[in-house]
């Protein structure tokens, strides 16, 4: 029984943490990729400046003295989330929006997205400082243990309260965004156009609107993301760029433009590292029972050692792109 | 074909004019440095912007020949750095006493082993095992590789890690180091060209940023090979050093100068070696078919040329000019520290220079090398002066003093950047000296 807590708190928990902010991030991507055919490399730092304007409010009203029962990043989250939508719609407005007035090919949007990553991780170290900061200087990460000695377990399975909210809120996001891809004018435009945007436009659909409400729903999701990410672990000012490729290879592998896809894609990159480095003796071991004498499990038996986690991320994803380039749900490809 | 397609404009619009205009002008930046920071920072920056310029060049094969996206160019500077390392550092003594060799020799063995492995089920289709069948049991060859290396390499790296450290090199000539450097890229960028190129344009920028950050974890965890976050120093010069021409009997501030005007005369005949040959292959039949798959790989391919063989070659090409150049920074750097390599200032910094120097021309490349890299050195110095001068002025209006001056003004590297590259995007996307698209007839 302790095996199975264990690989619950090691595997699970932390497995499903992750996914959830990999899908967030992913869907984000792979819209921008469906409705306007690029690789938007920033997005990784959409995340990063999405966490830190929910740390300022949250800074802000924790000054003002506002006690919530809930964490302090949480409730400032809509809030932030406005905020980071409407930065990315200026994002778009000053950067990418003549480049596509002037007919420049996807590859040179690419480019410019490099500029804004540059630009975005510059300024948010010049003034936020490259250390490390917290959400929880004032107030305590509160930590649920769920007893497991009913069924036998000596240890309890231990989730902490953000882990919880985040689960909600990712479950509600995706709720959401499923309804209104589905059922609202708006959601069915935008898959319209992502299949065939010339034939979009001619059949009277407003492609602007489309690519301004695509460019709102990736701020946001890219806020809530970054902002669950620096809840789970901590805010750095290059936090959301490590994990801007995995990010990436989850749109792939879920195909490129396709916003179910992503999400499955974020959980199974997600669970694929998580699984990776996660030591099977733990839970292998009374197998040592039956084994016969001098076959013993090793002390250590993680597929890769920890160093390389972030790098089965890119093993899945060069591999997706060789074998499945089109992703495990057939992606838009260009 | 018009005329005015044919003649080409005179006047300051002329491309060689405008060339020879900018390049006065960078002669005039870097002098402007040389006045402003001391001869020997001048010259640092000089050398290690030649580096640069070889490795723009290299992209410039790739992307402005041959319009291939390589972000995997801090992977090869990596390479090349720990191929130089491997080759010319000191012989490690205690290493080669050891259990080490034969150890290493049996991971060698146990890599063979599974690569025949792999290979014989990749051919498993002459017994007649076909479709599911086969795939099965090429995963099933890779994960029995995988193990039997495992098996190997894990002992042998851990035993070499406790006594002797790391392997050490051979003690060879830096220079043979940088070749070697080349060398190792090419056969790198051989397999990566080979797994990654059928990818269009997005797919291929993601796949070899991957692949990039797959180099950089693999060289900073080898610590057995490239001795990981510990870093490789003093690194030997092909040059004297400056220790050296103190010993010959020069004063300090001359033998830095000496040393590093020596080593930038040894960096710029290698960039200029480089430049001719690239510049030769763009104006040759050669260059002429990579144009024509750039702008057309349809119609190219319908004329009988091997499209993705081609690009293979541009590819290799451009990444063994990347790995010389990585081997250069860091002979000249004298530290290999594999964890001192960021995207930023290793890929992204030099796409910037050939987006702004100019795709495709080769002056414009060397050019956007040159001045991007005084730029990116110098915005330091310039944002910690504004942020002095701001300092002052808020402590005098009693709004405090600005924090941690230091750490912040060296972010202003990053930021400007990526106006630099913004603006050049937006305003002269061609490039300081663009392309010069000759047509004959």
């Amino acid at each position: 029984m302790d095996e199975l807590i264990f690989f619950i708190n090691r595997v699970l928990i932390s497995g499903t943490v992750l996914g959830s902010i990999y899908a967030l991030g992913a869907v984000g991507v792979t819209l921008i990729f469906g409705i306007l055919r690029f690789a938007h490399f920033a997005h990784g730092d959409m995340m990063t400046m999405g966490a830190f304007v929910a740390f300022v409010l949250a800074a802000a009203l924790t000054a003002m003295g506002i006690v919530t029962p809930l964490p302090m990043g949480f409730v400032v989250l809509p809030l932030a989330m406005i905020i980071t939508a409407v930065l990315a719609l200026g994002l778009d407005k000053g950067f990418y929006a003549p480049l596509r007035e002037r007919g420049a090919r996807p590859v040179t949007l690419l480019i410019a997205s490099i500029g804004v990553t540059l630009m975005i991780q510059g300024l948010t170290r010049l003034i936020f400082g490259s250390g490390t900061r917290t959400f929880f200087e004032s107030e305590s990460k509160d930590i649920f243990r769920i007893d497991m000695s009913w069924a036998g377990g000596s240890r309890p399975i231990s989730i902490t309260e953000p882990q919880i909210i985040m689960f909600v809120v990712t479950a509600l996001i995706v709720v959401a965004l499923h309804l209104f891809l589905t059922r609202s004018r708006l959601g069915k435009a935008m898959r319209a156009m992502a299949d065939n945007a010339a034939l979009a436009q001619v059949s009277g659909i407003n492609t602007a609107l489309v690519v301004r409400v695509t460019w709102v729903i990736a701020g946001a999701l890219a806020c809530v993301a970054g902002t669950m990410l620096a809840l789970d672990v901590a805010l750095m000012p290059d936090l959301a760029f490590n994990i801007v490729l995995p990010i990436f290879a989850a749109a792939i592998v879920g195909g490129l433009g396709h916003a179910y896809g992503a999400i499955v894609g974020g959980f199974l990159i997600a669970f694929a590292e998580t699984m990776a480095v996660f030591n099977w003796t733990a839970v292998l071991r009374p197998l040592n029972g039956i084994l016969p004498e001098g076959m013993a499990l090793p002390a250590n038996l993680a597929v890769v050692p920890t160093e390389y986690k972030l790098t089965v991320a890119f093993v899945i994803l060069v591999i997706t792109l060789l074998v499945r380039p089109t992703g495990i749900f057939k992606g838009a490809s260009t | 074909m018009s005329a005015a397609a044919t003649t080409s404009p005179k006047g300051w619009d002329s491309p060689l004019r405008r060339g020879l205009m900018l390049f006065a002008a960078m002669f005039l930046v870097v002098v402007a440095v040389g006045v402003a920071q001391g001869t020997a920072s001048m010259l640092l920056i000089l050398v290690q912007a030649t580096a640069f310029a070889l490795i723009a060049l290299g992209l410039n094969i790739q992307w402005g020949y041959g319009g291939l996206f390589n972000f995997a160019i801090m992977g090869f500077l990596m390479v090349g750095g720990a191929s130089t390392v491997f080759l010319s550092y000191p012989v490690n003594a205690a290493f080669w006493d050891s259990e080490g060799p034969m150890m290493l020799g049996r991971a060698l063995l146990a890599f063979l082993a599974g690569l025949v492995l792999v290979l014989l089920a990749r051919q498993s289709h002459r017994i007649g095992l076909r479709g599911k069948a086969k795939t099965t049991l090429v995963v099933l060859a890779w994960i029995a590789g995988y193990i039997i290396y495992r098996s190997q390499i894990d002992p042998a790296a851990a035993y070499i890690e406790s006594t002797a450290g790391f392997i050490g090199g051979l003690g060879l000539h830096p220079v043979l180091g940088w070749a070697f450097g080349g060398l190792v890229s090419a056969v790198i960028a051989f397999f990566i060209g080979k797994i990654s190129l059928g990818l269009r344009t997005d797919y291929l920028a993601i796949a070899t940023i991957g692949i990039s950050e797959i180099l950089r974890a693999l060289i900073k965890n080898m610590d057995w090979l490239t001795r990981g976050t510990m870093t490789v120093s003093p690194m030997p010069w092909p040059t004297p050093l400056p220790q050296q021409l103190q010993a010959w009997g020069s004063s300090i501030p001359e033998s830095f100068m000496l040393a590093r005007v020596w080593f930038l005369v040894l960096a710029t005949i290698v960039l200029i070696a480089a430049f001719i040959i690239v510049e030769r292959a763009y104006g040759g039949p050669w260059g002429r078919m990579m144009r024509a798959i750039r702008d057309n790989h349809i119609a190219a391919s319908s004329m009988g040329k091997d499209v993705t063989g081609r690009q293979l070659e541009l590819f290799i090409f451009g990444s063994v000019l990347m790995g010389i150049g990585g081997a250069i920074l860091a002979t000249f750097t004298q530290i290999f520290d594999p964890s001192g390599y960021q995207p930023i200032n290793h890929t992204f910094m030099v796409w910037v220079m050939v987006i702004v120097g100019g795709a495709g021309n080769n002056w414009g490349v060397v050019l956007g090398a040159f001045l991007i890299y005084i730029v990116w050195i110098i915005s330091d110095p310039l944002a910690q002066l504004i942020f002095l001068n701001l300092s002052s002025l808020t402590e005098s209006i009693g709004w405090g003093a600005i924090p941690e001056i230091d750490s912040r003004s060296l972010q202003m590297r990053v930021f400007v950047l990526g106006v630099v590259i913004t603006i050049a995007l937006r305003y002269a996307p061609k490039g300081l000296i663009p392309e010069v698209v000759r047509r004959e007839g």
